[in-house]
């Protein structure tokens, strides 16, 4: 009797878990609107929600790249400083038109990418440290092709950055866009089935047959690219290239976005509808603690509890 | 002492193959044949190099980071990695800054506390959680930032340390010529030396990082190693914080961004495996002086800017790493 009503609890529990892992990220978006709905003054107005979904729109287009990395059992360090180089390629090649600019910074992106993805799939260096050195190096680079501040007159990008269709603005409907593209790759393509069998385990993907190398490095490709548009989209927004700043942090707010999402640090599984949810969770709890006059200090320890709450329920389900 | 502790590296491989033994020496003492071509080539070309105050500075501007990544090779052997050192490192400096105020005790006890306690808390999230620890030290980095930020009116307020303190002397003074943070930088690189190679603690950092599940069936305390070492990476931070503090005389809140990747940089390119099981602490130190010879003598090069100096030690790193990628793939095939 015991017995059983020990084993009915720890199945509840199991269960309690999974579903937290699950459907947790929605439930906070949830909770956190409601309690703006209440406390927050001025928080319901077009104009609120037209702000913070242009201001998460550069941080899911990174995520986006970052969860296909992750889905790999690898992360991608190197996406800050793609997008300051993004920023420094539109800026120079701004004189030829807004849409060679931004074909050279995507262009720049997908060249950290491959460098990224030569170092892991052909050398063998792990995904940290060969991120980490790029990371180093491009924003360097970022820095030496334009060494300070450029405000970006150009009427293309401006609109770009404030213009919008029927009240919804360009920057989300891309990143909107990016993500349904992202989704149907990971779960309607060979190539998305062939990442999570690499992420699952890449020894069996090898004994499979599939082709690892070529995979991953076409997965860090696609999260420079990315990282690229997301620094052309930051751009635009802000009217100015600043390699200095731009995306400082962001494979921070990043990795956050896709663990909390619901994504398991080990691989084999990519929830793109959670990283979507995660990064408006993040921005959510930022403006709710700015808006309550909370100290960015305080925003900064929040994250930091709600990273770790986020991988320590994951591991829950990772031990199954 | 740094050459005893390599030659007993090669002794440990037991009798190795002429390829196995060179791959081996490459891998140990790579980095030192580097630095010191450098160190000819830069003197060579730049008559203002090999100028005592020159030496000097490049010393001291290494000595802090050196003891940053003295605590980050036991952690990397391990097969770890520590992210938060860098935020740790500001916040040692300024809480060594606030403290000084009630003596030298407090400005070093405090921060020694503060970040120790950290780095513990990352220790047992790591060990006893089974979390990864890129993901816990970044959460970490984050998190003691917030407090740094919350306890200087965030960030707009400067503590200043007395110059005729005690502790400011830890910092600006100088015994037979050489500064104190020097001398103090490398004492602890010996006592680290010798806990890493000689104490029964240093051997269970090897036997953790080398295979986790051989170490805990032979009955080495996998969990304690591990806390073990976040919380020693955490106390070196936080004391390369509370000695820079002293040196500026001042808690500058916004220190040690980028710190951990020069760190973990400097420990890799010293010759420690990221993979773990593999390292030694004298190739940090290495490695440290090899990246700010690299800066000061881009910086010596006036027509460069700081720039062209992150270029370079991101592809330097990037070398370093294939290098021994295949130095050790080369190992296990002969």
């Amino acid at each position: 009797m015991t017995d059983l009503t020990l084993t009915r609890g720890t199945v509840d529990r199991e269960r309690l878990l999974r579903l937290l892992q699950e459907y947790g990220v929605y439930a906070g978006v949830v909770v956190l609107l409601l309690f703006n709905f209440a406390f927050t003054s001025n928080f319901v107005s077009t104009e609120n929600f037209r702000t913070q979904a242009v201001q998460v729109a550069p941080v899911l287009v990174v995520a986006l790249g970052m969860a296909l990395a992750i889905g790999t059992e690898g992360v991608d360090l190197a996406v800050g400083s793609v997008m300051a180089l993004s920023t420094s390629l539109l800026s120079l090649y701004l004189g030829y038109g807004p849409w060679m600019a931004t074909l050279m910074a995507v262009a720049g992106g997908i060249a950290i990418g491959l460098a990224n993805g030569t170092l892991i799939a052909f050398l063998g260096v792990q995904p940290i440290v060969a991120t980490l050195a790029l990371m180093v190096a491009g924003r360097g680079l970022a820095l030496v092709l334009l060494p300070q501040l450029e405000d970006v007159r150009d009427p293309g990008m401006a609109s770009l950055g404030s213009g919008d269709v029927l009240g919804v603005p360009y920057l989300v409907l891309i990143a909107a866009a990016l993500a349904l593209l992202v989704a149907f790759v990971v779960r309607r393509t060979t190539f998305g089935r062939q990442l999570l069998a690499i992420g699952d385990s890449r020894p069996a993907a090898r004994l499979a047959g599939l082709p690892v190398r070529r995979v991953l490095i076409v997965v860090y490709a696609c999260s420079g690219a990315l990282a690229a548009v997301a620094g052309v989209l930051a751009t635009a927004r802000l009217t100015a290239s600043d390699p200095t700043s731009l995306g400082n942090l962001m494979e921070l707010s990043a990795i956050t976005a896709v663990v909390v999402g619901g994504t398991p640090l080990s691989g084999g599984r990519v929830r793109i509808g959670g990283t979507v949810a995660g990064a408006v969770l993040i921005q959510l709890l930022t403006t709710t603690l700015i808006k309550h006059d909370l100290a960015p200090s305080w925003t900064q320890m929040a994250q930091a509890v709600v990273i770790v709450a986020a991988v320590y329920a994951a591991r829950e389900r990772g031990k199954r | 002492m740094k050459s005893a502790a390599v030659h007993e590296d090669a002794d440990q491989d037991g009798a190795p193959g002429r390829g196995e033994r060179f791959s081996a020496l490459a891998q140990q003492h790579g980095a030192l044949v580097t630095l010191v071509v450098a160190m000819v080539a830069a003197s060579l070309s730049f008559d203002t190099f090999l100028t005592g105050d020159n030496l000097e500075n490049m010393a001291l501007s290494s000595a802090f980071l050196a003891v940053v990544a003295l605590g980050m090779t036991f952690v990397i052997v391990t097969g770890g990695i520590d992210l938060s050192v860098g935020s740790l490192f500001a916040l040692g400096g300024v809480l060594a800054a606030w403290g000084s105020q009630y003596g030298t005790v407090v400005a070093l006890l405090l921060p020694l506390a503060v970040c120790g306690l950290i780095g513990v808390v990352n220790g047992l999230l790591i060990a006893r959680s089974g979390l990864a620890p890129f993901i816990v030290t970044l959460a970490a980095m984050l998190g003691a930032r917030g407090i740094l930020l919350a306890i200087t009116d965030e960030g707009s307020r400067t503590y200043l340390v007395d110059k005729d303190s005690f502790f400011a002397t830890l910092g600006q003074g100088s015994l037979l010529g050489i500064g104190v943070p020097i001398w103090i930088t490398v004492v602890l690189f010996v006592l680290g030396a010798v806990v890493l190679r000689r104490t029964r603690f240093g051997q269970y950092v090897y036997a953790v990082g080398g295979n986790e599940d051989a170490a805990a069936l032979m009955g080495a305390p996998v969990a304690g190693t591990k806390i073990a070492v976040y919380a020693l990476s955490g106390l070196c931070a936080g004391l390369a914080g509370a000695l820079n503090a002293a040196w500026l005389v001042s808690g500058v809140t916004i220190l040690g961004s980028g710190m951990e990747l020069e760190a973990i940089s400097a420990v890799v390119i010293g010759g420690t495996l990221l993979s773990g099981g593999f390292g030694f602490v004298s190739g940090a130190l290495v490695g440290v002086l090899l990246l700010k010879v690299i800066q000061n003598v881009i910086n010596q090069i006036g027509s460069l800017d700081s720039a062209y100096q992150q270029v370079v030690s991101g592809v330097f790193l990037a070398v370093v790493v294939v290098a021994q990628t295949w130095l050790g793939r080369r190992r296990r095939v002969l």
